[in-house]
């Protein structure tokens, strides 16, 4: 799961890899308990913004990449792994962003989709394979039809392209008639 | 200028355009017509905001390259003064009505996912990592401004009418959005900036399509009014830093 790269101060880890290595999965599993805070089923492992934890000269270094520029979790986010570092006896650590390549929705991981739809928000769809991004047309060729994550049905209808935090769309059930939050491909 | 010194000044044109338009779109707050576009206004907002947020911590980097000392973003965004602000005209006008929103929104999006596009394949490593990264968020603020244009164009008489009113009103601070000065072509050249006036054709293609399609007709008015990339703007601006700004100015290094 975890991409370490063991640079820096390896005279001391290349001796000792295996307690490295089981030093970065503890720190990953603590990090699988801090929920987001704003979707609190899913952990910020599972949203996959935490994209690497390794060892430089003996200080353990998380790298983050946050979702949308101005989400305002992603102080809280940087605070919360701090946290948790310090609860794990860890004194010498730092968080550090990474912005490319940037986030996509493709990172959050299958069983977190599930616990989303769960949760009443559609997880995200898959997203059209870009491997060019084409400025050349304004509009949506096609609106994807989107599953009531209550109900199941596929009568859904977009009301916003914006909800309650920057990554969601609001959307509305025409059979069930509740309005859901629909985690937008990103 | 040396080259940090024009990169520095060109990270402050892309951040303070993000910043003021995301200022203006907060004015919305509890203002919209409707629950979900207060929402979106604000949440495109929020985007811009934390877009400008990047490109400011970049550019307090950069001065420290040639500065005794680099400025934070807040430092950037909240203490200095409407003549050192390097922002498109377009995005300091007033709210107006709805359509007025819009159109600036519209003129806008549509430049700067251009922009950003040709951003994203800079030579500097980090002004393309910013770009590629805003370019994601750019996108559907786009698609929704387009969706206003055309459902408020070919919607009623009296939407039709204020929405064509909207576009001829702003149409003359559009010109600046293309103009090359020496600090743009010096970073094109350099392969870190994108030429202004090479956005001009395809901005015009695709502005038409969607004006065409809402039954509006494209704006014809060929004198430009520009300023804003050296500092010059109109009233409007001064009354929105006020605002901005009070804040720190009144206790300075106030903090939440």
């Amino acid at each position: 799961m975890a991409a370490t790269r063991l640079s820096g101060g390896a005279m001391v880890i290349a001796a000792q890899p295996r307690q490295v290595q089981n030093a970065i999965d503890s720190i990953w599993t603590t990090l699988a308990a801090i929920p987001d805070p704003e979707i609190p089923v899913i952990s910020i492992v599972e949203l996959g913004i935490v994209r690497d934890i390794e060892f430089d000269n003996g200080e353990v270094v998380v790298t983050v990449t946050p979702t949308y520029s101005g989400c305002p979790a992603t102080e809280v986010i940087a605070a919360e792994i701090e946290r948790a570092l310090v609860a794990c006896g860890l004194e010498r650590f730092r968080v550090q962003i990474r912005l490319h390549p940037a986030w996509t929705t493709d990172w959050i991981a299958p069983a977190a989709r599930e616990r989303l739809r769960a949760f009443g928000i559609a997880p995200p769809g898959e997203r059209a394979p870009q491997q060019t991004v084409d400025v050349s047309r304004l509009r949506r060729s096609s609106i994807a039809t989107i599953a009531c994550p209550r109900c199941g049905s596929s009568r859904t209808r977009e009301l916003s392209r914006f909800g309650s935090t920057p990554c969601k769309a609001q959307y509305r059930c025409e059979d069930c008639l509740e309005p859901f939050d629909y985690f937008k491909p990103h | 200028m040396n080259r940090d010194e024009q990169l520095f000044d060109y990270l402050l044109r892309i951040a303070d355009s993000d910043l003021v338009l995301a200022q203006r779109l907060g004015e919305w707050v509890g203002h919209g017509p409707v629950l979900e576009e207060d929402i979106a206004l604000t949440n495109v907002g929020l985007d811009l905001l934390g877009q400008a947020r990047l490109w400011y911590a970049y550019a307090g980097e950069v001065e420290t390259r040639f500065a005794a000392r680099g400025r934070c973003e807040d430092e950037l965004a909240l203490l200095r003064d409407a003549s050192e602000f390097r922002n498109l005209l377009l995005v300091e006008r007033p709210n107006g009505n709805y359509a007025d929103t819009i159109a600036r929104q519209f003129y806008f999006d549509v430049w700067h996912r251009l922009f950003l596009f040709q951003l994203s394949r800079s030579g500097d490593a980090r002004v393309g990592e910013i770009a590629a990264k805003a370019l994601k968020e750019v996108r559907y603020h786009v698609e929704r401004s387009a969706d206003w244009v055309i459902r408020l164009g070919d919607g009623t008489d009296e939407s039709h009418a204020k929405m064509q009113a909207a576009v001829d009103e702003l149409w003359m601070y559009t010109g600046e959005m293309f103009e090359s000065d020496a600090t743009d072509q010096a970073l094109t050249i350099a392969g870190i900036g994108c030429d202004a006036s090479a956005l001009a054709h395809p901005w015009r293609e695709q502005l038409s399509s969607i004006l065409s399609e809402a039954t509006l007709t494209l704006p014809t008015g060929a004198w430009m009014q520009s300023g804003g990339k050296r500092g010059v703007h109109t009233e409007q601006l001064g009354h929105l830093l006020a605002e901005m700004q009070w804040l720190q100015r009144a206790y300075p290094g106030a903090q939440w």
